[in-house]
């Protein structure tokens, strides 16, 4: 579901290219200018390999934390088949950390490796997982939109050029087609409910509205960096581009259920065709990315919990002559 | 810390997690198999991703949770993919050989106007002309 990835770009350019043959360089840019996938074994640049790692990797550890906010809520999820689907989605997400996982493998980094640098702090997840769902309303408005900011993401990032994350996300965006819809289905049925079901939506959207409009990042700051890894096709928008497109979709869907966007400013320009909005607090997001979030902590230490009680099961099963391989494709 | 809103995360012994530990190690999470997913009988099987598992049972245990739980699913194969030998992509002009081997396409091969030469100079009807101009006045 997860799919947002912050690029913190330096202006260093030229170092993304230092050191690199010239002729295998075109020949590579050549093939991703004729829309051409590049595949694991192929010759690449090492920043374009160092890049896709990290995006992946981060990819992945958003949807295997972002399984966490959830699925404190399939013990008291209102009614059987609520229950079923909530864990249909959270079990989604975990299948979904494993698809990226293998397709940031293919570029030669392991999952263990991957893993430890989640636990230890190294690697970053999505920030809106960092906040809590504090009522079931909360589980509602992730799964419509935190999942519908993801689609947004993950569908145009699938048009970018590594195989193995493009055919990756293309499963994924199949798949979320449903987390939307049940988001959605579960939100009307609050929006169009008692009183007191309208104001535990409305509030669950004020709390949310925040951590929604730092989804898709901080504004990109032009570099030739960005130019880069646009032509590369790593990175396939901007950040305000996406966030652009969330709210082009959504806030009219918002509107038709009477609810309110806790933002005054909010509304769409139709000169310049662009939404107006206030900026979000990007010091907040900065902080709490940083590790100083409402539940930062819990869930890393929730995550090593996992991997320390499963640890036996683990080695118990293992065989000497075991030999990792990295996987194809 | 503070409380977790998840009453089973209260219950739990979490760890201090300061220490900067690794606490997976290589291979913790076994070996790679490539998974080849079969939709319907009579169709192929057609590589759909990787899997880590202990041994082949386990992966296609696995195999089954990652992509047999939404979408139809016939059979499935796993395959280490230590086991699997491929091509080389710098080696595809060995795949180049196609363009000056036109003699083994259908489409390289036609003789019909050769065949309505010959029957108008030896006066054969051609079999398909009433078909043909009863399309052309439709």
């Amino acid at each position: 579901m997860y799919g947002n990835t912050y690029i913190e770009l330096s202006d260093k350019a030229k170092s993304l290219l230092e050191g690199e043959d010239p002729q295998k360089l075109a020949e590579f840019e050549a093939r991703i200018a004729a829309g051409e996938k590049i595949e694991p074994k192929d010759w690449m640049p090492k920043a374009y390999r160092k890049q896709l790692i990290r995006m992946i990797e981060q990819h992945a550890h958003s949807e295997i934390v972002g399984a966490l906010p959830e699925g404190t809520w399939i013990t008291r999820a209102p009614g059987f088949r609520r229950k079923l689907a909530l864990m249909a989605k959270v079990q989604d997400e975990v299948g979904h950390a494993q698809l990226l996982y293998s397709a940031a493998e293919t570029l030669g980094k392991t999952r263990e490796n991957m893993l430890n640098d989640l636990i230890n702090g190294k690697s970053k997840y999505s920030n809106v997982f960092n906040y809590p769902a504090l009522t079931w309303a909360d589980t509602a408005i992730i799964s419509w939109l935190i999942d519908a900011g993801a689609i947004i993401n993950q569908v145009t990032n699938s048009k970018g050029s590594y195989g193995p994350y493009c055919r990756a996300l293309e499963r994924i965006c199949s798949e979320e087609s449903f987390h939307l819809k049940y988001g959605h289905d579960n939100v009307v049925f609050l929006a169009t409910g008692t009183p007191q079901q309208r104001e535990m939506v409305q509030e669950a959207l004020n709390r949310w509205w925040q951590p929604i409009m730092h989804f898709h990042g901080p504004p990109d700051k032009i570099s030739d960096h960005t130019e880069i890894l646009m032509r590369w096709k790593v990175k396939m928008a901007t950040n305000d581009d996406m966030r652009e497109r969330f709210l082009d979709e959504y806030v009219p869907k918002i509107w038709d259920l009477g609810l309110t966007i806790p933002d005054q400013k909010l509304k769409k320009n139709e000169k310049t065709g662009k939404w107006e909005y206030t900026e979000p607090d990007w010091e907040e997001f900065k902080r709490v990315i940083n590790g100083d979030g409402p539940c930062n902590k819990e869930r890393l230490q929730v995550r090593r919990w996992a991997v320390e009680r499963g640890a036996w099961v683990r080695r118990a099963l293992i065989k000497a002559d075991s030999k990792y391989t990295v996987p194809l494709a | 810390m503070k409380k977790s809103i998840d009453p089973r995360i209260n219950r739990l012994d979490l760890p201090e997690n300061k220490d900067g530990k690794e606490i997976l190690h290589a291979l913790e999470e076994w070996e790679t198999y490539e998974v080849f997913h079969q939709k319907k009988r009579g169709d192929q099987h057609i590589h759909t991703g990787i899997v880590h598992a202990a041994n082949p049972e386990l992966a296609l245990i696995m195999a089954k949770e990652a992509f047999g739980r939404r979408r139809q699913t016939a059979n499935l194969w796993v395959v280490r993919s230590k086991d699997v030998t491929a091509s080389l992509y710098e080696d595809a002009d060995i795949f180049l050989t196609t363009p000056e081997k036109t003699y083994r396409e259908a489409s390289d091969y036609y003789c019909m106007d050769r065949i309505r030469k010959y029957q108008q100079e030896h006066g054969i009807k051609d079999r398909k002309e009433d078909r043909r101009k009863k399309k052309e006045s439709d």
